[in-house]
């Protein structure tokens, strides 16, 4: 059985699996429910200063994206942070923890950005003995209007600063939640590093409006005739996520930077392949919100089958593995010849292969409609694009071939040329001018 | 027919074998409905294919990936447009058409799961919206000043009388029946076609404008071809088969309790309240086709408790689909095969049983195997298939074959001005959505024929 215990900055939990910094995570009742059914850690929904409660809205909060059969693609919300007392929380965090000391518990914070009203609610923090705190820089409604959430995180020099204040308030680990919403990630990463922050999280959520009510013309879902943006989650955000984490994972001056990765985990697999890109933990919202707290107990399994499947003991084990593979295109080999490969017995003659590629790619797949309709792959045509492997509706019906062998009948050159990535291709301007 | 609806001696027949609710439910939907959310999930499941076999396999060629995209994307009525523009009578096709054996044979999940889109579902999830507002999609061109005459009010007659409607010609509809619909309002079984399916399908088709139906109007008795040649630009022949094939022996015709199928199921049909069918305790069919199975599962619903369906042949051979079969079999009906009935027998003129011999059929010659075997019944219906009544045509030089129309690809008779379709032509299936094709096809060339372009 794989060992699946994590150590993030010192923070111990029994499995990578934390539940994010969310409604799930609002109270003590669901964060036991929660740790009675087997996660690993939480991080407790963002704490604000003493003062008035936060007022949330009494309408619909979410939205969604459904599949045909209703499944949730993506959830976003418009909620603010923690509405109860902030007495009540820290209370409850301090009792949590208490009793559940095997689990991590980080708590995450939101405060105006003075660095009085930082100290001040980090002092609280610490008193109920949690293991950390994480930064909310990340939400891109309601609190952000406030000069809170994205509206620090998308500026790195807000959150160089604010990180340098807690990690001089507070002994405890500080990580900063990384919002999507800007166009270089890597920007206020490394401003969290350089302000002093133990680790970052990322993403928290990403702007969006779900969908116009064509009858009422309001986004769904309106508020009394009126919507706004929410912060979108969950499995479609996944791949702008995993880019994300990769861009930080592999940037040079980052390096060492732990990762406690978000964004759409649904199962294990989502869960290992941000371990591969370097994540020591995950965080996971969406799919609890959308099944309930027992989908980690697929995740858990599902995990640890894949790692005993693979030889991997502890999750360090394959840890960033697939960190080195990611570059930029430039130095993909141009060289590389691949080209699709239909295989016949188990081809079901939709053709959607060869209509994609007559309409929207290079006519490179014949539709013999005479007799037996069948799809063949016309390797004059074929640039190896996947298109049709994408589309095909039979899981490893058509592949791509890596070609070594002979000489491509598209290019007329052999196929076993010597790697060549664009910075030498003599194409490229650029090396002309080296010349 | 005679149908005694009293026991009587050893014969039993009666009306209300079971009680009127579970007649009902008998009676009820074969197939129920798809619901929103089920018609969503089932239209996700289609692939969308290129140059679809599911299109190619659906004798009217309607646009199935496009409909059911339509479908999963909301768009109801127009999914329903999509369908009407290739077969105006989509919505009995959805229910009646042997779909296991046209599109959904050809779906490509059949080859990949086994389990092909439910395409006649979510063909009839589309058709019902639009049928149920009893309103017309199509609106009608100009109109062109030409007439044509239709004779039959059956699925051919209203799809030609239809698209030469909606191309602005008047049609005159001549129908031997009190109502619309022919096989879809007489012939086929109650629970394919629940709540009076068939007539509101008529009202709809018939919502279009320019075409008038003449009830209890024969053609060969009340008006004669000449006539209709003479005063419409064009005629259109879909009168269907006007009668049944006989056994030919003895008693057929005499004894009580010994019944035609298609008569029964006409009067069957037309019931407002089935319990006041009698049926027999015992019932045997002799037949293979559909009539046979539908006679035979509605016996069954009806209360008879032992149904038999005798076939001369082997299953290979029966006209009626495997699906046909296994509900005849779930349904409790026992088919026998390979038998031929060599006597009816009765006791003081009343219908006891039938005297079949086992047969051998070695390359399509029959011979007897040498056994014989008696099922004794209460009732015995024949359904033997139909035939043409070509006398009813007044001696035109019309070429027959087999007492039935022979055509072109364009529904053409070989008498000029004269065209035919659905099953009182030459073909191999009687299926509804043939007869709608060839008025489809027929409305086409007779468009083409008086130089009107077609809407």
């Amino acid at each position: 059985m794989a060992d699946l215990r994590t150590d993030f900055l010192g923070i111990k939990s029994p499995n990578p699996f934390w539940l994010a910094s969310a409604p799930p995570t609002d109270r003590k009742v669901n964060v036991e429910r929660a740790f009675r059914a087997g996660w690993g850690g939480v991080v407790w929904k963002t704490l604000g200063e003493a003062g008035p409660p936060v007022v949330n809205v009494s309408g619909a909060r979410y939205g969604a994206i459904h599949g045909p059969d209703r499944r949730v693609l993506a959830l976003n919300n418009i909620e603010l942070i923690t509405d109860r007392d902030l007495e009540i929380n820290l209370k409850e965090i301090k009792e949590v923890k208490r009793a559940w000391p095997d689990r991590a518990l980080v708590v995450s914070l939101m405060a105006p950005c003075d660095e009085e009203s930082w100290k001040a609610i980090l002092a609280r923090v610490e008193e109920t003995e949690c293991d950390g705190v994480e930064l909310n820089f990340g939400c891109p409604h309601g609190m952000s209007e406030r000069g809170m959430g994205s509206a620090v995180g998308q500026v790195p020099e807000y959150v160089e600063m604010v990180a340098r204040w807690c990690k001089a308030h507070t002994r405890m680990p500080v990580i900063v939640k990384l919002t999507p919403n800007i166009a270089d990630i890597r920007q206020p990463a490394r401003a969290a590093k350089k302000g002093g922050a133990d680790a970052v999280s990322l993403i928290n959520t990403i702007n969006s409006i779900m969908g116009i009510d064509l009858d009422a013309m309001t986004p769904l879902d309106a508020i009394d005739g009126k919507g706004t943006h929410g912060g979108m989650c969950g499995p479609a955000v996944k791949p702008i996520a995993l880019a994300m984490v990769a861009e930080i994972a592999r940037d040079p001056s980052l390096a060492g930077l732990p990762i406690s990765a978000i964004g759409g985990v649904t199962t294990w697999r989502d869960a290992a392949e941000y371990i591969a890109l370097g994540a020591g933990t995950v965080q996971v919202c969406t799919a609890a919100m959308t099944y309930g707290f027992k989908v980690v107990q697929e995740m858990a399994t599902g995990l640890s089958a894949y790692m005993d499947r693979k030889g991997y003991a502890t999750i360090d084990d394959f840890r960033g593995r697939a960190v080195p593979s990611i570059t930029d295109w430039q130095h993909l080999n141009l060289n590389f010849v691949a080209k699709a490969r239909i295989d016949q017995d188990l081809c079901i003659k939709c053709g959607r292969c060869h209509i994609v590629c007559e309409d929207a790619s290079h006519q490179a797949i014949f539709a013999k409609l005479d007799g037996g309709r069948t799809f063949e792959i016309n390797e004059a045509e074929c640039v190896g694009c996947n298109l049709c492997v994408l589309v095909c509706p039979v899981e490893n019906c058509i592949t791509l071939d890596h070609k070594t062998h002979g000489v491509d009948p598209r290019t007329g050159l052999p196929y076993d040329r010597p790697p060549l990535a664009w910075t030498a291709h003599p194409n490229n301007p650029a090396v002309k001018a080296a010349e | 027919m005679t149908i005694a609806g009293r026991p009587q001696g050893l014969s039993d027949v009666a009306a209300g074998r079971l009680d009127p609710k579970t007649i009902e439910a008998n009676f009820s939907d074969l197939h129920p409905p798809l619901g929103f959310h089920a018609a969503k999930v089932e239209s996700d499941r289609c692939y969308f294919c290129f140059d679809a076999p599911c299109q190619q396999a659906c004798p009217t060629s309607i646009d199935i990936p496009l409909f059911i995209r339509q479908i999963a994307a909301d768009n109801r009525t127009g999914a329903a447009k999509t369908i009407f523009d290739a077969n105006i009578m989509g919505g009995m096709c959805a229910r009646v058409c042997p779909t296991e054996t046209l599109c959904e044979e050809a779906c490509v999940r059949e080859a990949a799961e086994g389990k092909p889109v439910r395409i006649g579902l979510l063909q009839r999830y589309a058709t019902d919206a639009l049928i149920e507002t009893g309103k017309s999609p199509f609106s009608r061109a100009a109109p062109t000043g030409k007439r044509a005459a239709v004779v039959g009010a059956g699925p051919a007659g209203l799809a030609c009388a239809h698209a030469l409607a909606v191309a602005g010609v008047e049609v005159t509809i001549f129908e031997a029946r009190a109502k619309p619909g022919g096989l879809n309002e007489y012939g086929i079984a109650a629970y394919k076609a629940v709540d009076d399916f068939a007539a509101k399908e008529a009202a709809f088709i018939l919502s279009v404008g320019g075409i008038e139906v003449l009830y209890g109007v024969a053609l060969g008795e009340h008006v004669k071809l000449d006539d209709l040649r003479r005063d419409y630009d064009a005629v259109f022949l879909a009168m269907g088969l006007g009668a049944t094939n006989k056994l030919g022996l003895p008693g057929e015709y005499e004894l009580e309790n010994v019944a035609d199928a298609v008569d029964y199921i006409a009067v069957l049909r037309q019931a407002e309240d089935k319990s006041t069918m009698p049926v027999g305790r015992r019932v045997v069919v002799i037949g293979g086709g559909m009539t046979a199975i539908d006679i035979a599962v509605q016996s069954k619903k009806l209360g008879a408790q032992n149904v038999t369906i005798v076939y001369r042949r082997s299953s290979k051979h029966m006209k009626a689909s495997r699906f046909e079969r296994e509900l005849a079999q779930t349904n409790g009906v026992v088919i026998r095969t390979s038998a031929r009935p060599v006597a009816i027998e009765g006791h003081a003129g009343v219908f006891s049983g039938v005297l079949f011999e086992d047969t051998h059929e070695h390359e399509g010659v029959f011979a007897p195997a040498g056994s014989v075997f008696r099922i004794e019944a209460d009732m015995l219906f024949t359904a033997i298939g139909q035939r043409g009544t070509p006398e009813i045509l007044d001696g035109a030089e019309i070429e027959l074959t087999g007492g039935r129309i022979v055509v072109d690809a364009e529904r053409r008779t070989s008498f000029p001005g004269v065209w035919a379709g659905g099953d009182c032509v030459v073909g191999d299936e009687n299926l509804t959505v043939v007869a709608v094709e060839d008025g489809k096809q027929a409305a086409r060339s007779i468009l083409s024929a008086l130089g009107v372009s077609a809407a």
